[in-house]
């Protein structure tokens, strides 16, 4: 599908990179390089490590061992904000919106890399802070159109479905002007109808802003339909990597999540 | 297709020749090109676009369309919601003497498909992605569809098929041709005769194929300016274009008069924003469906149920005030200095808020039109203080023949004529038209305009009757007074919209013609009923669950009894059913505008129809669905079948 316009171009790569909590290794030595403009699933069963490898990548937990590196720079020792303001944006599992604003303004924040608050100019609200505000609103309200979010513009988040807020979540990501876009189980806890929207969102954000995505996902259906390639975790481990198809279908793979006798044994 | 007769001219002999849409445009441009003619909500910002922006834009599409081959007299369709771009398309049109022909945006591809074969289109503008999908599919079959121009480019960027251009690029091209030859511009502007047909309107089709229904400038503008003359509106007025642009309605509020009276015409962002939307425009004329404003009633009060205490209680005390007051005024008696002064605190503390929370704090003209308001509704937004009064026409008379004057409305009327329309009634009772307003003939259709046209006089359909004062009433369709076996006279329709007064109620069919008895096929509100559940403790699933609820029957059960303590005892609704769905234009049971097609639901619902009149209490039905991906399924419910209580109680009143 459109995942498959990848070029061979790496942007996002990691090498050998493993994480220990305490006695715990969330992550061994997992390597794994995403192509630039591919849909790139990340899939495996719960507590493989998934989110662990992402917040590896955003700075929130560094690796003790490996490289990340994204667009030829590491990313090892950068701190999180800085991952955001170096092009990489992240939606979190759980809908981690400020629940009492509203949908505009909490798209607003996604900007706020690019803000330079002053005290002054917000102050008296000089024309600078208002040609300011003015362009964020203009980029805020390109993403409310893309995202077809107008009728909720002015609603408060916690009075909108779930479906919505995942939408709205969406959109605060792309409201930082990402390249890369990293979505952590877009699609958790929501029924057929909402899955079919969010799909053709994310492809239609994919295809209008040159998007490369890094999609962690249980639903294999849309994993299958929308990914190029994919990486399997289990237990911290790289299952297998390659083309979508084959790696769902890798024997590990299957038992992994299904349970049954593992090829190890 | 124009014939340029000079004896051929209608009533309004005085017309000037150059007058038409695009001169009175061309007219706005000169004398007031800076003032705002539209506004659309763009990126959740309102754009403007002034008189001369307008202009140049409708140059610009004609001298556009011009280059892609549209021709005189040629049909172009026009479907999508209200955009600035399918207005300026339609000028644009209208300036080659070629005739914009709307489409309902939720039209079915078949009979899109229809409208293209009848009218032999061959270029198309269209809003968005779905509906050049729509075309694409359907130039297939109607090979002729040379161009489908589109205004929002949304996943129409890539690659395009071929014959496929954006609304822009036609603009664009029609500029550059405006710069290579200087006189295009001018010729443009004189091109259109009054005599053109300036649009090509549909009914909406209750029985058979709809009728395409060409309207001309001379009758478009005769309509506007007698309406204006009366006071129907001003000029200056701030208008929202809302309603389809494929409706005689949205043509004449948002082109006609927009053109001759200079409205400002504010354009939703998308038709889920429309309420938003209507708060921030604060329109001075506001026209909506009696169902629509039905709707809105609904929804204060169940804003109303919802909010805290205090406010309730406000809302009890002052809201029956106002309406007692407005009873008796419509009764001629002028309230008293008390009541006046009372009056003002609820405009204070409870009417202006309501009105400002539904954006309509600033509507000096309110109207409603199209089949008869119930008086719960129209006695609410009038005590409101909103001079809401009944207008009546149809699209063959650009929808504007009569309408109630300000100090003089009556609540079973639907007022006085305009100046320049005459109006009377037949010996068998329908109601006939004749004015400057009125059309000329259905397009290909002479056996139809024959009918419904004799010696000038538009035969309307409607039975009615004039009142003494010149007050005309409408009381249904001639075609729809039907008989009971016992030779009852009755019109289902009127007891109908009695019966969705109530705000239970969404559709009902009143089926009897020909039967010893009535009886009533129920679609319940799903909101108000479903409202009225949670409040009563009712626990329910889906719609079809709510409807079969005993409690939600015996609430039917007394709508219906009330409304029976109307009518005369031979034509009282007997028996009733819920049905478990509402009736859906996808169905083909009601037409896009929702009026009833009684064949089709009688057909659908025979079974359930045999029963009630079998006696059963109960009936096993198999209702024929259609998805919205046009599939379609059999859906087998169990339907109760009840008695409607006995009225007695109630009518010791009567």
């Amino acid at each position: 599908m459109s995942g498959a316009a990848g070029s061979n171009e790496g942007v996002l790569s990691l090498k050998h990179v493993s994480r220990w909590f305490g006695g715990v290794q969330a992550l061994a030595d997992v390597s794994m390089d995403v192509r630039k403009g591919e849909i790139y699933g990340l899939i495996g069963p719960n507590g493989a490590g998934k989110t662990t490898l992402i917040n590896a990548i955003t700075g929130f937990y560094p690796p003790q061992e490996g490289t990340i590196s994204f667009e030829g720079r590491s990313l090892n020792k950068v701190h999180p904000h800085r991952v955001a303001r170096g092009g990489i944006a992240r939606t979190f599992q759980n809908v981690a919106l400020f629940k009492g604003m509203s949908v505009l303004d909490n798209i607003l924040l996604g900007r706020h890399i690019f803000m330079r608050p002053s005290a002054l100019a917000s102050l008296f609200y000089w024309w600078w802070a208002q040609k300011e505000e003015i362009t964020h609103r203009y980029k805020a309200e390109e993403i409310i159109d893309l995202l077809q979010l107008e009728s909720v513009r002015d609603e408060p988040v916690e009075v909108i479905p779930l479906g919505l807020q995942k939408r709205v979540e969406l959109a605060r990501a792309l409201a930082a002007e990402p390249r890369m876009l990293i979505l952590d189980e877009p699609m958790a806890g929501m029924n057929q109808e909402e899955k079919e929207y969010i799909v053709r969102f994310i492809l239609d954000a994919q295809e209008a802003l040159d998007l490369t995505i890094l999609l962690i996902e249980h639903h294999m259906d849309v994993v299958t339909a929308i990914c190029s390639r994919a990486l399997v975790l289990n237990n911290g481990r790289v299952v297998t990597e390659g083309p979508v198809d084959e790696a769902v279908n890798h024997p590990d793979v299957v038992s992994a999540y299904i349970g049954g006798v593992s090829n190890d044994e | 297709m124009t014939n340029e007769h000079p004896g051929a001219r209608g009533p309004d002999a005085d017309r000037r020749d150059g007058d038409h849409l695009i001169a009175v445009l061309a007219g706005n441009a000169s004398a007031h090109g800076e003032a705002v003619a539209m506004r659309e909500r763009d990126r959740g910002i309102w754009q403007e676009y002034r008189w001369g922006e307008y202009l140049d834009q409708v140059l610009g599409a004609a001298a556009g369309l011009e280059a892609l081959g549209v021709a005189p007299g040629d049909n172009v369709l026009v479907v999508g919601d209200n955009r600035p771009a399918l207005y300026f398309g339609m000028l644009g049109a209208i300036a080659l003497r070629a005739v914009p022909s709307p489409a309902y945006p939720d039209t079915t591809p078949d009979e899109i498909f229809g409208q293209l074969d009848r009218e032999g289109v061959r270029c198309a503008i269209a809003e968005d992605q779905e509906q050049v999908d729509k075309l694409l599919d359907l130039r297939e079959r109607h090979p002729a569809l040379e161009w489908i121009i589109y205004d929002d480019p949304r996943g129409l960027t890539g690659s395009v098929p071929e014959g496929v251009i954006a609304f822009t690029e036609v603009v664009r091209r029609g500029r550059e041709r405006l710069r290579e030859n200087p006189g295009l511009r001018d010729e443009l502007l004189q091109r259109p005769r009054a005599d053109d047909v300036a649009v090509l309107l549909h009914s909406s089709g209750t029985t058979g194929a709809p009728k395409a229904i060409p309207l001309k400038h001379r009758h478009v503008l005769f309509a506007v300016r007698n309406a204006a003359a009366a006071g129907y509106f001003r000029p200056g007025e701030t208008h929202m274009a809302y309603m389809p642009i494929a409706w005689v309605g949205d043509f004449i509020f948002s082109i006609g008069a927009a053109l001759v009276l200079r409205f400002s015409v504010n354009i939703p962002e998308n038709q889920e924003t429309v309420q938003h939307d209507l708060r921030e425009i604060a329109p001075t004329v506001y026209f909506t469906s009696p169902r629509a404003w039905s709707a809105m009633l609904t929804r204060v009060q169940v804003g109303i149920e919802e909010s805290s205490p205090f406010k309730r209680r406000l809302f009890q005390h002052f809201m029956p005030f106002a309406i007692r007051l407005e009873r008796r005024r419509l009764q001629g008696v002028q309230p008293g200095l008390a009541s006046r002064l009372w009056r003002g605190l609820g405009e204070i503390l409870i009417y202006g808020p309501i009105k400002d929370q539904l954006g309509l704090a600033r509507a000096r003209r309110s109207y409603t039109a199209g089949e008869a308001i119930g008086e719960e509704v129209f006695l609410f937004f009038r005590a409101l203080g909103l001079d809401l009064r009944q207008f009546y026409g149809q699209t063959e008379n650009c929808a504007l023949c009569a309408a109630q004057e300000p100090g003089t409305v009556k609540l079973h009327t639907v007022g006085v004529p305009f100046p320049g329309v005459e109006v009377r009634v037949s010996d068998s009772g329908e109601i006939l038209v004749r004015g400057g307003n009125v059309f000329d003939g259905y397009y290909r259709n002479p056996k139809a305009t024959a009918e419904v046209l004799q010696d000038g006089w538009l035969h309307t359909g409607d039975a009615g009757h004039l009142e003494d004062d010149g007050q005309l009433v409408v009381l249904g369709r001639v075609s729809e007074v039907v008989h009971t076996r016992g030779g009852q006279r009755f019109i289902p329709t009127y007891i109908e919209n009695h019966l969705k007064f109530s705000q239970y109620v969404k559709d009902v069919c009143v089926i009897g013609a020909g039967r010893e008895h009535l009886s009533a096929l129920v679609a319940i509100d799903w909101d108000a009923v479903g409202h009225w559940a949670q409040e009563h403790g009712v626990a329910y699933t889906s719609f079809a669950d709510l409807s079969q609820k005993s409690e939600v029957y015996s609430l039917i059960g007394e709508v219906i009894g009330h409304v029976n303590t109307l009518l005369p005892e031979a034509v009282r609704i007997r028996r009733y059913v819920n049905l478990h769905k509402e009736f859906d234009p996808d169905d083909g049971e009601v037409t896009r505008t929702r009026k009833l097609r009684r064949g089709v639901i009688e057909e659908h619902y025979r079974d359930i129809i045999d029963a009630v009149y079998a006696g059963l209490d109960a009936v096993e039905s198999e209702a024929q669905i259609t998805y919205e991906t046009g599939a379609s399924g059999v859906l087998k419910r169990h339907l109760a079948i009840r008695d409607v209580p006995s009225a007695a109680g109630r009518e010791v009143a009567a």
